[in-house]
């Protein structure tokens, strides 16, 4: 299929785009990065181009730090074709990533899957340079959320109950929704729901998206289950027993020469203690009122943890 | 400290994709227009048939190329040049396109505002053509050039944060951020910081004309 | 396959031209917006412009405006407005009308500005009324530089209201935007290329109508 050579093609002008950025910013201890194999002081973590990955990140580098391995992050490299580039070529040690959307990114996946089968295909589909150390039991995936109201209304619990009333709404979610198999596709063919109208809004669920929810523009929306705004407005997240969505369990992707066997047991550690209500309490720091930035966040989130 | 170390380095990126576009543009234009604007020295009255089709053509193919948004250059050119869609080689490589639609306009422009008189004293003076085009004839096209300029640079400098839409790094990515983040803040740092930008730079162009050109007589 | 051959399989679809999302209702919307935002920008900017022309003064104040303006960075305006007011046309129609004030404005201010003092003394001699010099005289010779103004600002627009996709809105941005989400470079391609034909066409038909609208005797200015 086309699509395949659309990505190699896209994969190696990523990995071209990760290294011509690395020569014109010229500076951020990226001199290593070319060259590193494994040798733990020129570890870089990377982050895709939205604010939770950048708090992974930041707490990746700060845990490594906090166990006297020197690490430094790379904020915002891009999209998963950017930063999967950067990995494969070195340029970037590691990168947090979700189990699903991974898998999804290297085959394209059309049957519903449960979190073991995700991570038994996950590692034979990865390209040769790169792996997944152990998966996180945090998660955050898409769901369908209604407001408090519509769920009363409706005695709406599960996009089972959602699925007589799709016709009468408005669906807002980010516009890959509309073609990706666990949207518009996934919800007709999974639970027979199809949305009256559908409206893309480009905040990957963030406060438009919410704010169109909560005006009514829209009645249901594809939000992500670490969104703070989830909590705040008392927005009811509707059960997915199809397993519509994907599992996105939190895990790095690293290079598979970039790492020491202490750096691994660190970012292993890490998964290990790191939960959802952890991601939703981080969000909610950077995000929420308080406007945190990630790095203190990560710090802070760290410090009641330990690594050294 | 760690926001303003981002807007440090976004401010860097989006200088680098505005300012290498400018200077790349106007060095690509000058022997562009120079070639448009003819021969004028040795009293060349009216300007011959051939030279005129020359002027219009080169003069209306950089219209021309001025027309085509700069988000479909931004996404076209990957096309041709095998970049990724993500690199800033995209921008810079579109914006000078840009810049060379505007500049060589206003060269042009700049070169015909140099009168032919000055030129044939030139060359009475035993200027041989190369050192009359930079002692004379660049020199004082100066100040029609740098108006050009001044409008390449500010154009330049707002269209830069367009490419933040399709990922492309600059202010403008304090604009998609903010947007995801609900942070007004933000993004009213990008917008401050992209005015103020244009504004310094705008400045740099006139003091450095004002340099330049010290011959001229001012009010 | 390449990329090129996968845009050229899109157009060719007849299915990427019809209905409530295809080509043709992207190209409608897209000439929708621009016109609603043209139309409030000139509503704004030419009255404006054509009568500090007419005054002669302040002059001053409308170059800088016009550049503070030009300065303001049309999506950080739009993702501003969209926080504060929501989703919806008000914040990028208000967006992009601060966009395409600044070569209305300018356009129009420096077309009646130029017009040369004598003739307008020449009129005021006759005895025209001020309202009969700046509709006989000074607004048929400002035409082009007016007309010039109008044609930037309908560049701008036309190239800039592809950004209104990024909202939730339509147009062809829509295009360049669902195809980035789902990494379908082709599409974003198609878009682009759907774009800058659009832009391309405008400027033609709006350079006719200049030459219709423009006095004969003016034309022989280059």
């Amino acid at each position: 299929m086309f699509t395949r050579i659309t990505r190699r093609g896209m994969l190696s002008a990523g990995a071209l785009a990760a290294a011509s950025t690395l020569v014109l910013t010229g500076c951020g201890g990226g001199e290593d990065a070319l060259d590193e194999g494994g040798d733990d002081r020129s570890i870089v973590v990377g982050s895709a181009d939205f604010t939770e990955s950048q708090i992974i990140a930041a707490v990746y580098a700060e845990a490594l730090n906090d166990a006297d391995i020197s690490a430094e992050t790379r904020p915002a490299i891009g999209a998963r074709e950017a930063y999967v580039g950067a990995v494969k070529d070195g340029s970037v040690s590691v990168v947090p990533d979700y189990s699903g959307n991974l898998l999804q990114y290297y085959d394209e996946v059309t049957a519903p899957l449960t979190e073991d089968e995700v991570m038994e295909y996950l590692p034979q589909n990865l390209p040769e340079e790169v792996e997944v150390l152990d998966a996180s039991p945090a998660e955050n995936k898409d769901a369908l959320v209604v407001t408090r109201d519509t769920a009363d209304e409706h005695e709406l619990t599960s996009i089972e109950d959602l699925a007589a009333f799709c016709s009468e709404m408005t669906l807002g979610a980010p516009p890959e929704f509309q073609e990706r198999s666990y949207g518009l596709p996934g919800l007709k063919s999974n639970y027979g729901c199809e949305p009256a109208e559908f409206s893309p809004i480009n905040d990957a669920g963030g406060p438009l998206t919410v704010q169109a929810l909560l005006d009514d523009t829209v009645q249901v929306a594809d939000i992500f289950t670490t969104t703070p705004a989830i909590k705040q407005n008392d927005l009811v997240v509707l059960e997915d027993p199809e397993n519509n969505f994907l599992p996105q369990h939190v895990l790095p992707l690293a290079n598979k020469d970039a790492l020491s066997q202490d750096a691994r047991d660190v970012l292993n550690k890490v998964s290990a203690e790191l939960t959802t209500d952890d991601l939703i309490a981080l969000n909610d720091r950077v995000s929420g009122d308080e406007k945190a930035s990630p790095e203190q966040a990560a710090k802070d989130w760290v410090a009641d943890h330990d690594f050294s | 400290m760690g926001n303003l170390s981002t807007v440090g380095h976004l401010t860097w990126l989006h200088l680098l994709q505005s300012v290498l576009p400018v200077v790349l543009g106007t060095l690509i234009s000058i022997p562009i227009a120079r070639f448009a604007a003819g021969r004028r020295a040795r009293g060349a009255g009216g300007r011959r048939g051939a030279g005129r089709v020359r002027r219009g053509v080169v003069v209306n193919a950089a219209a021309l190329l001025y027309t085509v948004p700069s988000l479909a250059l931004f996404v076209l050119l990957p096309l041709i040049l095998g970049t990724s869609i993500t690199s800033l080689t995209n921008v810079i490589v579109a914006l000078t396109l840009y810049v060379v639609a505007m500049m060589v306009r206003s060269c042009v422009d700049a070169f015909e505002s140099v009168s032919p008189e000055v030129l044939d004293a030139g060359t009475a003076m035993g200027y041989r053509p190369l050192r009359a085009f930079f002692g004379i004839e660049l020199p004082l096209s100066v100040p029609v050039m740098a108006a050009g300029l001044r409008v390449a640079l500010v154009s330049n400098i707002s269209m830069v944060s367009v490419g933040a839409v399709i990922g492309i790094q600059s202010l403008g990515t304090l604009f998609t951020d903010g947007l995801r983040r609900d942070l007004m803040a933000e993004i009213v740092v990008g917008i401050l910081a992209t005015v103020v930008l244009a504004l310094v730079l705008d400045r740099l162009v006139t003091w450095s004309a004002a340099a330049l050109t010290r011959w001229q007589v001012r009010a | 396959m390449n990329v090129l051959e996968q845009t050229w399989k899109w157009f060719a679809d007849p299915a990427s031209w019809t209905g409530a999302g295809g080509i043709w209702s992207r190209l409608v919307e897209h000439l929708g917006y621009s016109g609603l935002v043209l139309l409030i920008a000139a509503v704004i900017a030419l009255p404006v412009g054509v009568l500090v022309g007419h005054r002669r003064s302040g002059g001053n104040v409308v170059v800088g405006v016009a550049g503070a303006l030009r300065a303001l960075p049309t999506l950080g305006l739009l993702t501003l407005f969209a926080l504060w007011i929501g989703l919806g046309l008000t914040a990028p129609v208000l967006a992009l009308v601060l966009l395409a004030i600044a070569p209305l404005l300018t356009g129009a201010y420096a077309g009646v500005s130029a017009v040369d003092p004598v003739v307008v003394d020449a009129a005021r001699a006759q005895g025209l009324t001020e309202w009969q010099i700046l509709t006989r005289v000074e607004l048929p010779v400002a035409v082009p530089v007016i007309f010039g103004g109008i044609r930037n600002a309908t560049l701008q627009v036309i190239a800039t209201v592809t950004i209104m996709a990024y909202i939730d809105l339509g147009g062809l941005g829509r295009f360049l935007i669902d195809g980035l989400a789902v990494r379908d470079y082709s599409r974003m391609v198609a878009s682009m290329i759907l774009a800058a034909a659009l832009a391309l066409v405008l400027d033609a038909v709006l350079a006719g109508a200049q030459k219709l609208l423009s006095s004969p005797g003016l034309s022989k200015e280059d």
